[in-house]
């Protein structure tokens, strides 16, 4: 352990004799990724405070949960990328042994059970696993030739699809296919063969059909039978696609104005400050707020794909491109469901909509992309 | 192929990462490309189309009902009020989860089984974000309770609305009526002017003048833009059409004579109507038992329906406009009259009555109701003061029923005398041509002798009785009657439907006759003048309930009370210059002088001895006050 540690201090000790270490350096900090991230939930919380009726509650609220998510960021981002990676597993297996604890002793709304109550303290360990999974496949695959062969494609797929069975039962879909998708995008990112991938789209189509008839529960059918036809049911499951598309079309290009959103400040959108967010935002400030918005998460996405690029090592790479990918995924399934080109699904646009949990999950993860971002360089002949 | 390298190549998996990692993102730029998209599709291509979509939202047309007109006596006073009441609604759409909601509810103000019944009834055929109404005349300290919780009950609101009161409650329950909710069947006879008229009106007449003069009390509906949020509270107008409030209504019917009336009635089941002589306005109409119209304003209970519809003494049912009854010898002045115009009889005609009459060739005798007879010389003044039926057996014998039925039609018998109530029933004056389309059967002497003493086939309305005693007291003049005075201050001219041409000897007859049944000291109405400053004229009658066998007695003490005879009074007042006429009805009361004619004097007694001045005045000076106020 210790001569390796030397020898990855090697090259960066011969750099810091020749130029002093810049301060966002020595504290792993991404400074463009930094700001873009302070930009991102400033405007999250000016939103956030209009989604809310002009009131200071849920702003307030948010904004310590960011504080504490900045200081998680910051501390993630000390921890050497080798750590994590020797850390997955334990990570993944407790996580994993709550997911399972959660199906027997979890607490829950609306007839799911997410949550674990422990001292008064309620958290969802599916959001540790947001995290565990994509570590854990990078890590596997770490340590394999790539690209993989058939028994590490089986491997890392089994890594992703166990917590995600379990996430599934909660039930919490949505969850669980985004984690799912965390771990094949570290899989397709270590170079998964394209007719791999090919097989597996057109084995997807097949088992549609199938899924449609006894894999869904009948809510969820119900959800995207409104998605395709969301005036049959207008004031039923229809209401709040049909609402947040109202808002965010009579938002027109230059939008009502903040605070002026008819549909979001009379209460006709539904969920206006978790997950229909952007509907009062494209509402009050139009397209042209929208695009803006837009071009933020681009930003950070671009960020996040030079920081893989940048990465030392596999794991590195793997890691940061799947955080990167999995945070699209986010931004697209949100803004697709809102705008009602996805079927609804609890997904909440990240940074902006109002929740606690989903901050620090993600801002851990941004913690992680600065610490693969500002690892020192090893010498590489 | 890639896959069989065993080395761990740096350079190869890098290159590799890359490639797929811009892959990737191509497929981010796609992705990000739908998004853009359909942002310009929702807010510039379809903005229009969204635009009026969040509007049709937030603004809603909201009728405005009109308020409902008044209905004042002759001399001011309210009969019908507009009173605000607080009623607890739900919009359907708003509310998540009915159950819980209607629990909840149930905690906070009184809710009983009916109340939730008939919610559930109301939201079969509601229109959508329509309110349905659930509980109605809430409390001061319900609304209070209510407007607490209001956060947990979405789609739940407590709005005021003008809701109808009769302030006399019972008294003139079967002249003005009632409003109630409107129901099904009403509603499916809607038209479309009717849906549009009615729109934010909850109510309708349903019976008296409520619903005879519906069109004009109803008034016209408003109509404002407002913004609402989407539990359907209302934020602020941003226009409004005010709505046209209904025609006030004056009535002819003196709330003070109605209650002496009534009054006089006391216990007893039983109708009056009183008519003023000079136009036909009614002035009293009273039938008893009444009920509290106020009941079934905002929907009557299922207990206090069946408690009205299953008593014995059915006081829904309107005695005075709706029940017929024989009208016995009440009819007798009028055939007098018809028979001295008609030439069958006149002054000095002469009738021996033994106590019972007999038809030539027929072996059955025709009782009078005194078992010896009224005497050897009964004339026509003798035969109605002591109402002998003798007398007009013999006249009806030498008269015709062709004759008789003209007379009865022409003071209104046997057809709906036209009052502007609903749901008159017509009676029955006999005819050949009746006879033989409803039984099929030619007509008997002895028929002539059952109509003209208002019995067998004759039926008649206490209304139509008190016309037929109107149009004596004015010589023949048949006016229409009518409720209504005046509609929004404007008079209704009365109608004279009829005159009736008599000799004024002839009248003078009849009045004489009349008069002497209350003055002489053999006449069977005197209670109907007794300790009065003025002469009154009238008529005793009595209806047979159950028919008496040929041969067998009367005897009242073995009959139930529900069997006795109806008592039957007809008078007019004061005899020289008739001002008020009036029918009075009093069920199995058994002798009409007896139990109905001091009914009558009642009436007199309060409307003659008022100064017709001072009431002039006083309905002058009241009619300012409801202006200027």
């Amino acid at each position: 352990m210790a001569s390796r540690d030397f020898m990855h201090r090697l090259p960066d000790s011969h750099s810091s004799l020749s130029r002093p270490v810049s301060l966002s350096r020595r504290w792993h900090i991404d400074v463009p990724l930094l700001v873009l991230l302070i930009i991102l939930c400033g405007t999250g919380l000016v939103v956030l405070y209009s989604a809310s009726g002009g009131e200071f509650h849920h702003v307030r609220r948010q904004a310590i949960f960011m504080g504490i998510a900045f200081v998680g960021m910051l501390v993630a981002a000390q921890i050497p990328p080798d750590m994590y990676r020797r850390w997955s597993p334990w990570l993944y297996v407790v996580g994993c042994c709550l997911l399972v604890s959660v199906l027997f002793i979890g607490v829950g709304a609306k007839g799911a059970q997410r949550w674990l109550e422990i001292g008064g303290f309620r958290f969802q360990p599916s959001e540790a696993l947001k995290l565990a999974v994509p570590m854990s496949v990078a890590a596997f695959l770490h340590k394999r030739t790539l690209p993989p062969s058939l028994v590490s494609i089986a491997g890392a797929l089994a890594i992703a699809a166990i917590p995600a069975v379990l996430i599934v039962q909660q039930p919490d879909l949505g969850t669980a296919i985004l984690i799912a998708a965390s771990g094949v995008f570290a899989l397709y990112l270590a170079g998964l063969g394209w007719r791999m991938i090919g097989g597996a789209l057109l084995a997807l189509l097949v088992a549609a059909w199938p899924i449609w008839l006894w894999g869904l529960r009948d809510y969820q059918r119900q959800r995207i039978l409104t998605l395709l036809n969301p005036d049959a049911d207008r004031l039923g499951a229809g209401w709040n696609i049909f609402q947040s598309k109202a808002a965010i079309g009579s938002g027109g290009l230059y939008g009502k104005g903040y605070m002026q959103g008819t549909q979001s400040q009379l209460d006709f959108l539904p969920e206006s400050h978790t997950d229909f967010i952007i509907a009062v935002l494209s509402e009050e400030w139009g397209m042209r707020g929208a695009l803006l918005l837009l071009l933020l998460y681009v930003l950070i996405i671009a960020r996040g794909i030079y920081i893989s690029f940048m990465a030392q090592d596999v794991f590195g790479r793997l890691l940061a491109g799947s955080i990167t990918l999995t945070f699209f995924v986010y931004v697209f399934v949100n803004i697709g469901m809102v705008t009602g080109l996805l079927p609804v699904v609890g997904v909440p646009l990240p940074l902006v909509s109002y929740g606690g949990t989903s901050v620090i999950t993600l801002m851990a993860g941004f913690g992680i992309l600065m610490a693969i971002g500002t690892e020192r360089r090893r010498v590489s002949f | 192929m890639v896959e069989d390298l065993q080395l761990k190549d740096r350079h190869t998996e890098q290159r590799l990462f890359r490639h797929r990692m811009l892959v990737a993102l191509a497929g981010v730029v796609a992705l990000l490309c739908v998004l853009v998209a359909r942002f310009y599709h929702l807010q510039v291509i379809n903005y229009e189309d969204y635009r009026t979509q969040s509007d049709e939202n937030r603004i809603q047309v909201r009728p405005v009902p009109p308020t409902r007109g008044l209905i004042y006596d002759r001399n001011g006073t309210m009969l019908a009020d507009n009173r605000p009441s607080y009623t607890l609604s739900l919009v359907m759409e708003r509310v998540s989860d009915l159950d819980a909601t209607l629990e909840l509810i149930g905690q906070l103000v009184q809710l009983d089984e009916g109340d939730v019944n008939k919610f559930r009834d109301r939201l079969e055929r509601r229109r959508p974000f329509q309110p349905i109404p659930l509980r109605f005349r809430l409390s001061e300290e319900e609304i209070a309770r209510i407007s607490v919780n209001e956060f947990r009950l979405p789609g739940v609101s407590v709005e005021a609305e003008l809701v109808r009161y009769y302030p006399l409650n019972k008294l003139f329950a079967h002249s003005v009526g009632y409003v109630g909710r409107i129901n099904d069947r009403e509603l499916a006879n809607f038209t479309d002017e009717d849906v549009r008229r009615y729109r934010g009106t909850q109510s309708i007449g349903k019976v008296g003048l409520e619903r005879s003069y519906e069109d004009v009390l109803l008034g016209e509906v408003g109509y404002e833009n407002v913004e609402t949020n989407a539990r359907g509270r209302v934020l602020r107008v941003l226009e409004r059409h005010d709505p046209e409030p209904g025609s006030e209504l004056t009535l002819h019917l003196d709330a003070r004579l109605q209650q002496v009336a009534s009054d006089a009635l006391g216990e007893n089941r039983g109708a009056v109507v009183a008519l003023d002589v000079k136009n036909g306005g009614v002035l009293a109409f009273v039938s008893k038992p009444s009920f509290d119209p106020n009941l079934f304003v905002t929907g009557i209970s299922f207990k206090d329906y069946r408690a009205l519809s299953d008593s014995l003494d059915v006081p829904l049912f309107n005695r005075a406009l709706q029940g017929q009854y024989p009208p016995g010898s009440t009819l007798k002045p009028m055939m007098g009259l018809g028979a001295l115009a008609a030439g069958v009889i006149d002054r000095e005609t002469k009738v021996k009555d033994p106590g019972f009459y007999r038809l030539p060739n027929d072996k059955r005798l025709y009782r009078d109701w005194k078992r010896w007879g009224h005497g050897k010389e009964v004339d026509l003044i003798q035969a109605l003061t002591e109402s002998c039926d003798v007398y007009f057996y013999d006249t009806a014998h030498r008269w015709n029923i062709d004759g008789m039925h003209d007379i009865a039609t022409s003071f209104g018998l046997g057809s709906r005398t036209g009052i502007d109530l609903p749901i008159e029933r017509p009676g029955l004056f006999p005819s050949r041509a009746w006879k033989r389309g409803a039984r099929g059967m030619p007509w008997f002497p002895g028929d002539s002798l059952n109509a003209v003493l208002g019995q067998g086939f004759v039926l008649a309305t206490p209304l139509q009785l008190a016309v037929m005693t109107a149009t004596i007291a004015s010589r023949g003049t048949h006016f229409k009657p009518q409720v209504v005075m005046a509609v929004d201050g404007i008079e209704q001219p009365p109608e004279v439907l009829h005159h009736v041409e008599a000799s004024e000897e002839n009248w003078d007859l009849i009045f004489e006759g009349m008069e002497s049944v209350v003055y002489d000291t053999k006449g069977t109405g005197k209670r109907a003048g007794k300790d009065l400053d003025f002469r009154v004229a009238g008529k005793s009658g009595t209806a047979q309930v159950v028919g008496i066998a040929q041969g067998e007695q009367y005897d009242s003490e073995a009959l139930k009370e529900r069997h006795r005879d109806h008592a039957l009074f007809i008078a007019f007042a004061p005899v020289d210059d008739p001002q008020i006429a009036v029918a009075v009805l009093v069920e199995n009361g058994e002798t009409g002088g007896g139990v109905a004619a001091p009914v009558a004097r009642e009436l007199f007694a309060d409307w003659i001895s008022r100064p017709v001045e001072e009431t002039a005045r006083a309905s002058a000076e009241k009619r300012e006050e409801v202006v200027s106020g």
